[in-house]
């Protein structure tokens, strides 16, 4: 994989071994090993997107409160997709309480008046 | 409201770098100072950038764009600044008439003391590559395309190629990704990518997207829509390799190809211009060749990070106060700031030997990729300062605060990339 911690993009070697302990090879620094291991392990990303607003033309942008797992992105839009907001809506209020069973909240990054 | 109007401070723009250099004019003591914005709303390209990265340095959190951006609106409003949108400003006169139109008021003259040009920059477009081929809709700047999927809610096709591999690009590959789109490739004329290994990663690669090094884009299919790209290989001296072409069928291609500062105004007022960041010429304060004229933002040079775009913007705010207010201490003698080896657009291009701050910050994009390099500023053979760097790349522009008095001695001084076997 490719290390996301600075330009340099160091191609990391992740590998388990016998007794359960991840060895990262390749890395640059001591960030890149951290990286290596977490990304190996479980994967977690920020999600960004859209969810309509009703009798709005207009979607809102929304966030999910804290990382979540990588393969519960497809899910996580789905759920933010099928939601319908209320306005008015606060930057910070939240639209989804737990997403997919995340326990991650979705959070409005935008106002609507 | 007259049509003809004094102001103290009047800022151009009301994207991150105009709301910050109002609110820092405020600060300082400035109670007549008003932002002119053309969009509907203060904000500027933040609200639509939806994606998260922004803030980091200054607020110590990751925010999206418009997050980052109400904070700023949030402080104008409990400043109680003004901020006229809708209002397209067509001309600065070199002794600060601003004229503006807009359809609340029609044609209005502003006469301001001093005058913060936050214009902020636009994309590089289709007519500045030359890609053969027919016209067809369907050829969008990425940002043009972020602003339709993100703020109006539209989506501008269903099978995509991007060329040019800047961040906005990559961004947009995962957006419209998001939003149901296939993304078919993304086609970088350079050996490197200029965006981020964090967003080539979680924006390409999460998706199975192929990046293609380079590669360009020879051909542009459709009549009255695009129907499809050809893409080939390119040589050393980015000419297309015959026999290298691939066929995409595709009915959208997005532009990530640059940026470019928007100094149409700036010219107007007779403001001089970097032919390396085509932004003005400016000193430590942010002010231009024209007294009383400061600049800021992405309109003085395409930053990266916003972060410091807002610092940068701050003290433009600032300076502009003091020189509306006559208390401004302009320096009597300047050390010129030249770009050397592997290294452009060094911004300021000329620090005051004397001045308000006791530091001064310095900023710069490296020319090309330099792996365990070294930079460093030096007068004539005497080296005023060096840092070293696993890595530079013209991707990420180097910020640095430096102490003024370092620079006092000195008539100019040269920045400029170290590197075993390749310097100078």
């Amino acid at each position: 994989m490719t290390c996301i911690g600075c330009p340099m993009g160091c191609q990391l070697d992740v590998t388990k071994e016998a007794d359960g302990t991840i060895t990262v090879k390749g890395a640059g620094c001591g960030r890149g090993v951290i990286y290596g291991k977490q990304e190996a392990v479980a994967p977690q990303r920020m999600v960004t997107a859209l969810m309509p607003v009703k009798g709005r033309s207009r979607p809102l942008s929304v966030k999910t409160a804290t990382a979540v797992p990588k393969e519960k992105i497809g899910d996580v839009l789905a759920a933010i997709a099928a939601k319908c907001a209320d306005a008015p809506v606060k930057i910070g209020d939240v639209l989804i309480a737990d997403v997919c069973g995340t326990g991650v909240s979705i959070v409005a990054t935008s106002n609507a008046r | 409201m007259e049509n003809d109007v004094n102001v103290d401070v009047l800022v151009v723009g009301a994207g991150p770098a105009g709301l910050a250099a109002a609110v820092a004019a405020r600060k300082a003591g400035c109670r007549d100072v008003r932002i002119l914005e053309r969009d509907d709303a203060p904000g500027g390209i933040l609200q639509q950038c939806i994606h998260n990265g922004f803030g980091l340095h200054r607020f110590k959190e990751e925010l999206t764009g418009p997050e980052y951006a109400q904070r700023f609106i949030d402080a104008v409003e409990e400043e109680k600044i003004p901020v006229q949108c809708r209002t397209m400003v067509l001309d600065i006169s070199p002794d600060r008439v601003v004229t503006a139109m807009s359809p609340e008021y029609g044609i209005q003259q502003f006469k301001a003391k001093a005058v913060v040009l936050a214009m902020g920059c636009r994309e590089r477009p289709r007519g500045a590559l030359m890609i053969p081929g027919t016209r067809p809709a369907g050829v969008y700047t990425a940002g043009t395309a972020q602003r339709l999927v993100n703020m109006e809610g539209l989506m501008p096709g269903k099978r995509v190629v991007i060329l040019g591999s800047g961040d906005i690009g990559l961004i947009m590959a995962r957006r419209m990704t998001f939003e149901g789109a296939k993304v078919l490739a993304c086609v970088e004329i350079m050996p490197y990518s200029s965006g981020l290994k964090r967003n080539i990663v979680q924006c390409l690669d999460d998706y199975g997207i192929p990046l293609l090094l380079n590669h360009t884009v020879v051909d542009i299919q459709g009549r009255e829509r695009v129907e499809g790209v050809t893409v080939a290989k390119v040589d050393e001296k980015r000419q297309p390799v015959p026999g290298s072409e691939i066929h995409y069928d595709c009915d959208t291609l997005l532009l990530s190809v640059g940026l470019l500062p928007e100094n149409e105004l700036s010219k107007t007022a007779g403001v001089k211009l970097s032919p390396v960041t085509s932004g003005a010429v400016v000193d430590d304060t942010m002010q231009t060749s024209v007294p009383g004229v400061f600049a800021c933002g992405n309109v003085l040079h395409v930053h990266d990070l916003v972060d410091f775009v807002s610092q940068e913007s701050e003290e433009a705010g600032r300076a502009a106060w003091a020189y509306a207010s006559g208390s401004s201490k302009t320096a009597e003698s300047y050390t010129a700031v030249l770009d050397g080896f592997g290294v452009r657009g060094c911004v300021p291009q000329k620090i005051g030997k004397t001045g308000a701050d006791d530091k001064v910050a310095v900023s710069f994009r490296p020319g090309g990729v330099f792996r365990d390099a070294e930079w460093r500023i030096r007068d004539g053979e005497n080296v005023l300062f060096k840092r070293k760097g696993r890595i530079l790349t013209p991707g990420e522009s180097i910020h640095v605060e430096l102490p003024r008095k370092l620079f006092a001695e000195s008539e100019s001084v040269t920045v400029e990339v170290v590197q075993e076997g390749v310097s100078k």
